[in-house]
Order: structure tokens, then sequence, then C-alpha cells
């Protein structure tokens, strides 16, 4: 059995950002009953031994968590690249310094567009003035520094915009990842889904970016799945690489299978190793025994393990089926659909977007 | 890292660390783990910043019956492409 390399604590989901293409559940109200600092901490320690090596701190918001600094520490003692992955709001001198001297690796910070009225509008809330202070904070307590800014059709013409940012903001890498339509977008996919023009112009800005900036930022750019031919090998394949667990102490091969119909497994119930190793919810998809046609006989089946399980499920009812993404599954006209009603040269306003909630901490751990 | 005068060190923020639950030396980078060889965790060890890589390889010579300097050579530029890895200017 393979050893997860990287552990995606998403510690709470309050959060002061609305962004309508967030990844999180669509029903919040399951995950108050939040794991406390010292469950963290065993999970830490049990991951460790597990293999894990490299752990990211997300949400929700994970500054909405007191004992931020706390989990962080102990991350770092046992050895584990510590990643944060924040919006930047609640990102104080004082709380970035504690960080810091706790041994917090590496932050990662979103942006939701360019300019302001743009990305707080995104955003749902004044946010873009507070993340780029804080951005510059960052680089000058010598972390590196990763902006991260999803792309949907009301930024995505503004790329260039956003790299001539993060350039300004020294940034060391830059991700510009595509909406993937789980959660909350998924409910907003027909208003976020840019046009095939809008995804051909971002390219040739990206292309160029990579060519002029070679050396000092590092720009991945995450390609639209529903425009690709193949579907994404997604977190490296199911019970693979990696591991998520949920506030409520779920855990889940990745932070969207709480929706495909599969056993709970909490480390409240059960150790980490057993639920990696034995687990119905992670042995469900893992490998390739369980694949159907056209995917059993793919060669590619080892190289995308069939795509999102979850992207099959929402899409087509069943969990099991090739993920229609790929122009080979039997169900592709589903996806091809959706992207015939983006297109068009000139994108039409979409449909209205749905805000996520704005969730307030409840949890003692968490800070109002 | 092709220039046997080269004098590679670690990125900025790129940890070598010995990860006991595989028995492995891996790079521990920002969003990425590398597991090592033996081998390849040997030459890491090496790229201090200080000592150039044709002292790296003749270094390494008693220790490992084989060390081709290419293949040496080929290891750290693809580190190096990938950002893990520096050149020492100073």
């Amino acid at each position: 059995m393979d050893r997860p390399f990287g552990l995606l604590a998403e510690l709470t989901y309050a959060c002061p950002l609305q962004c309508p293409y967030c990844s999180n559940p669509l029903d919040l109200s399951g995950y108050g009953d939040e794991l406390t600092t010292g469950e963290w901490l065993r999970v830490l320690d049990e991951a460790r031994e597990l293999g894990v090596l490299q752990l990211h701190l997300s949400g929700g918001e994970p500054l909405q968590r007191r004992d931020l600094t706390e989990i962080t520490r102990h991350a770092g003692q046992l050895g584990l690249y510590t990643n944060l992955i924040t919006s930047a709001l609640g990102l104080s001198a004082r709380r970035a310094t504690e960080l810091r001297a706790a041994g917090l690796d590496h932050v990662q910070i979103s942006i939701q567009a360019d300019e302001a009225a743009r990305s707080d509008r995104i955003a749902g809330t004044p946010s873009f003035e507070r993340k780029l202070a804080a951005a510059r904070m960052v680089k000058k307590l010598d972390w590196p520094l990763t902006l991260n800014v999803v792309l949907h059709r009301h930024n995505v013409d503004r790329i260039a915009g956003v790299l001539a940012l993060a350039e300004e903001l020294e940034a060391d890498r830059i991700e510009l990842a595509h909406t993937q339509y789980y959660g909350w977008a998924w409910r907003n996919r027909d208003g976020l889904l840019p046009g095939r023009d809008q995804l051909e112009r971002a390219e040739a800005v990206v292309r160029a970016a990579r060519e002029r900036l070679r050396g000092r930022m590092e720009i991945i750019y995450v390609l639209p799945d529903y425009y690709s031919r193949y579907p994404k090998p997604c977190m490296g394949g199911w019970g693979r690489r990696q591991l998520t667990v949920v506030p409520n102490g779920d855990v889940l091969p990745c932070p969207t299978a709480h929706q495909v119909p599969l056993p709970r497994a909490s480390v409240r119930d059960h150790a980490l190793a057993w639920i990696w190793d034995q687990s119905p919810v992670f042995q469900a998809f893992r490998g390739t025994d369980w694949m159907p046609d056209p995917c059993r006989g793919c060669d590619r089946r080892e190289l995308d393990f069939g795509g999102c399980r979850c992207q099959a499920f929402q899409l087509t009812g069943d969990a099991a089926r090739t993920d229609p993404v790929c122009q080979l599954s039997p169900d592709h006209e589903i996806v091809a659909a959706a992207v015939r009603a983006a297109g068009g040269p000139a994108p039409a306003p979409g449909p209205a977007l749905i805000p996520r909630p704005h969730v307030r901490p409840r949890h003692p751990e968490t800070s109002s | 890292m092709t220039e046997p005068g080269a004098r590679p060190k670690l990125a900025p923020h790129v940890r070598l660390s010995f990860d006991p639950a595989r028995q492995r030396h891996v790079l521990q980078s920002p969003e990425a783990v590398t597991v090592l060889n033996d081998t390849g965790a040997a030459v890491l060890g090496l790229c201090d910043g200080q000592r150039t890589l044709a002292e790296i390889i003749a270094e390494l010579k008693p220790r490992y019956n084989r060390v081709p300097a290419d293949e040496v050579s080929h290891f750290l530029d693809r580190l190096a492409a990938a950002g893990r890895l520096e050149a020492n200017d100073g």
C-alpha cells in the first residue's frame, strides 16, 4: 500500500469570505462540532507515523482557529512541511510573527482579481487591500509566498493584471487554477464556467508570462477540466497520495468526497492508519479493480485513474462511472452541453451567483 | 549545474530530511515531496553552496563504485529546473 504524502487539514469552515466558487460543502451545518486542539495534535502524530510529510492548513479560514500557532508548532516539531492556505484576513502582524516563530514554512494567499472592486465583489467582503498588505508582510518575514487565484468567467480576462500584481508583490509562485465544480462552485457552475475564447486568450497570456518570468516566479496554470480531452488524475489517485481531515474529524480521500455515498470514517472513532489502510471509504476506488469500461481497458488508467469520483457522481449519479469529462466517457455529452452553453465569442452575462454564506465561528477553539 | 565549478545548494525553503516511515531521504518544498535514493541523498547532502560540482563528484567516488559525472549533473539540473536547487553566486 502506498503511504500518503500530504494531509489537507480543513481546520474550520468558518470564513469571513463568501466566494461563490467555494469547494466547501453546501450544507455547512454538520461541521460545527470541530476537533479540539488535542485531537488535531493527535491526528498530526498519527499522520506523521503514516508517512505524511506535507501539512496543508486550510478551511474555511484556518486563521479563525485560535490554536493555529500551536498546531503549526507541533507539526514543525514532527518534521512536517507546513503550508498555510489563507484568505489573509486575520493575518495581523502579531499573528504572522507568532506563526513565523512557530516554524510555519510557507504561506499561500488567495486573491480574487487584480483590483479591489472586482476582488471584493467576488469575495463578498472588502478584503483586497488587506490581502496585499498581508502578502507584503509575508515577504518581509522571509516566507516563500504563493498567490492563489481561482479562475472563472468573471476574472479570467484579468490574468495579465493578476500576473503583474504577483510580480509587484514578488510572489515566488502563483497558482492560477480554474474553478473545479464542487460544493458552491457546482451550484454556481453555469455562472462561472468561462467560454472557450476566454480560455484561449488566458493561455496565450500565461505562455508569454512564463517566458518572461522564468527563474523568478513559478507559474502554475491548472486547466479547467471541462475543456480537457482527458480527466484530471484527481488527488493522484483515490487514497494513493493524499488525505483530508475535515473540521468534524471525518477523513476523506479528497475534500469533496463527503458527497459520495460511502460510510463515514472519523478520527474520533478510528486510528488514522486503519482509516487509510482499511476503511471502506478509502478502499472504495483505490487502484484499478473498481473501474468500468472504457477505463478498464484504457492505456491511461494509471495516468488519470478514471478521473474524479465526485464529478462522476455529481454528473451521473454513479461514483463508479468514468469521469464524464473524458471524451471517451459514454456520458461525455453532459460536459459538452455545459461547455456549449458557456461558449460563444462574447460570453453573455451568466446567471446570478449565489454566495457561499459567511459562516461564523461556533467552536471554543475558533475565534470570533 | 553542468559547470564543474558550479557550487550548488538547496533553494531557500527546501528541506532535505530523513523520513523514518519510508526509510528514505526526502526533499520537502512548498507543494512537493521528492523521495530520494541513497545516491541522490548523498549528492544533495554535499550541495552546501561551498563545494563545487567537481568536488562533490570526487568526494562521492570512494563511497560508491560508480558515480558518472554526467548523471550527477543531470540529476542536479532537473532539481534546479524544478526550483529546488540553485547555484551559489557568492
